[in-house]
């Protein structure tokens, strides 16, 4: 890439950083140069980011319609796959699919609970009484 | 104690960013971004098999989180000490202790919890390197190599990043080299070439069809059968996984192919090996053809383009800088380096 082809476009990373990119310059010769960003890739992370709040959102419809429990719903709000869950709580995979059904998701302890909601960084009773509704 | 200025550097890659800043704070200052990735064979193409990353497919344009500081510090022969640990508390103890006496750390950080980063850009990812320099008050000072200037993290906040869990959990990670001795030219050169033939074989040599110059043509296989196989809308999903993971901040562009090149560049003149230049150009042409993928992906999710031949296009394109790669570092494999 040639330093005059290096892309400005404006991108997420406005306000907090310019990234480092090598480039070539007049002389043939390689340096840096710093970028704002770039539209190709900036539709990458915008596309990335529409999925997530699709998954989102059809998280949340299905726990207001009772079919899963709101550890599925802030799974996907805190972009949260099993492993990582399982990491910041110490249960198991097949634990946590489990404690995605409502009726099991109910039985929970309290200390079980903890666990979800320090994952999750709530409290307990935001974790419990979470019903579906957009607002958090 | 008066603790001798720790000087931030900004680079592409973080975990070279570290390497750099190390390894400089300690006195040597023939160090660059380029050198410590082509030193440590930081190049590489994998698409690891089974596996998702965000509910795309797993694939990365680097060798392994760690390689790099680890083995240009090997060939250097700096000795390093790194360490993990179970508990919080002791690792908030040791880097205490390191801070109290004034030795700049690297730490492996996870990204989900990193606050000065933009919320677009904070994943479950762990491999993320910075270093802790200094302390004031009840905050870290904090010199972090994709960022500008230095920033800072209270205590609680740096726990947070360095217990981060999931995937390359850093477990508190903590890496410093312990003494860096006067590093004589022949040292360098040797480090060098030791550096390019490792790199050759890992695009060049290792068996199955998922790593190296094959591994480009597997994805370009896999391209062809999105569609289809996928749908329109996770299809593109899919293509927009792959251009995140070439080009977003870290990289230096193209997939880490420019860094390599300018690496290419400053080996031609350390070793005096002309023909480096020439691979250099064919590593530039691969990154200005990663380039021209990503646009055309771009298209794809866009909208403006979604028909299989255009995904066709993005294989094809990928098939044609699998045979750049292959050429290039066939020839760098056959340089005899004096």
């Amino acid at each position: 890439m040639k330093k005059q082809d290096l892309p400005q476009d404006k991108s997420a990373l406005d306000n907090f950083t310019r990234e480092v990119c090598y480039v070539k310059n007049e002389a043939g010769n390689y340096e840096t140069d710093l970028s704002t960003g770039w539209e190709a890739k900036k539709v990458a992370l915008d596309n990335a980011w529409d999925d997530i709040n699709d998954r989102i959102k059809e998280a949340q419809q299905n726990v207001r319609a009772g079919i899963s429990s709101p550890i599925a719903f802030f799974m996907e709000e805190k972009l949260m796959d099993f492993t990582v869950l399982s990491g910041y709580t110490g249960f198991w995979k097949w634990q946590i699919k489990r404690h995605l059904k409502p009726t099991v998701f109910q039985k929970l302890s309290t200390k079980k609970l903890e666990k979800y909601a320090t994952a999750f960084e709530l409290s307990v009773s935001e974790l419990k009484n979470y019903n579906g509704s957009e607002a958090i | 104690m008066e603790a001798k200025q720790f000087n931030h550097h900004q680079t592409a890659h973080c975990e070279n960013g570290v390497t750099v800043s190390l390894l400089k704070h300690h006195g040597f200052d023939k160090i660059t971004e380029p050198l410590a990735f082509g030193i440590g064979s930081g190049l590489f193409y994998i698409q690891i098999p089974f596996m998702k990353v965000n509910n795309g497919p797993a694939i990365s344009f680097r060798t392994m989180p760690g390689a790099i500081f680890k083995r240009t510090c090997k060939a250097l022969g700096i000795k390093v000490e790194k360490k993990k640990f179970n508990s919080p508390e002791k690792a908030a103890l040791y880097l205490e202790e390191k801070v109290a006496n004034n030795i700049p750390v690297g730490c492996q950080v996870g990204v989900f919890h990193l606050n000065y980063f933009p919320k677009e850009y904070r994943f479950h990812f762990n491999a993320h390197n910075l270093i802790v320099y200094g302390k004031n008050e009840n905050s870290y000072l904090i010199s972090d190599p994709v960022m500008e200037t230095t920033t800072s993290l209270t205590e609680e906040e740096l726990s947070k990043v360095r217990f981060a869990k999931g995937a390359l959990a850093p477990k508190g990670h903590v890496y410093y080299p312990i003494h860096v001795g006067q590093i004589s030219h022949e040292t360098l050169k040797k480090a060098i070439i030791k550096g390019i033939k490792r790199n050759c074989r890992d695009m060049l040599n290792i068996p199955g069809s998922f790593a190296g110059v094959a591994g480009i043509q597997h994805t370009a296989k896999k391209i062809r059968k999105w569609r289809s196989q996928l749908g329109e809308k996770q299809a593109a999903l899919y293509l927009g996984q792959i251009i995140r993971m070439q080009e977003e901040i870290g990289t230096g562009g193209g997939g880490f192919r420019f860094l390599y090149a300018a690496f290419l560049e400053e080996a031609a003149a350390i070793l005096d090996e002309k023909e480096l230049l020439e691979v250099s150009e064919h590593l530039t042409k691969a990154g200005d053809l990663w380039r021209d993928s990503a646009v055309l992906m771009a298209g794809i999710f866009k909208g403006r383009l979604k028909t299989q031949q255009d995904f066709e296009r993005c294989a094809d394109l990928l098939d044609q800088i699998s045979a750049v790669e292959k050429a290039a570092f066939t020839q760098l494999s056959k340089i005899k380096f004096k």
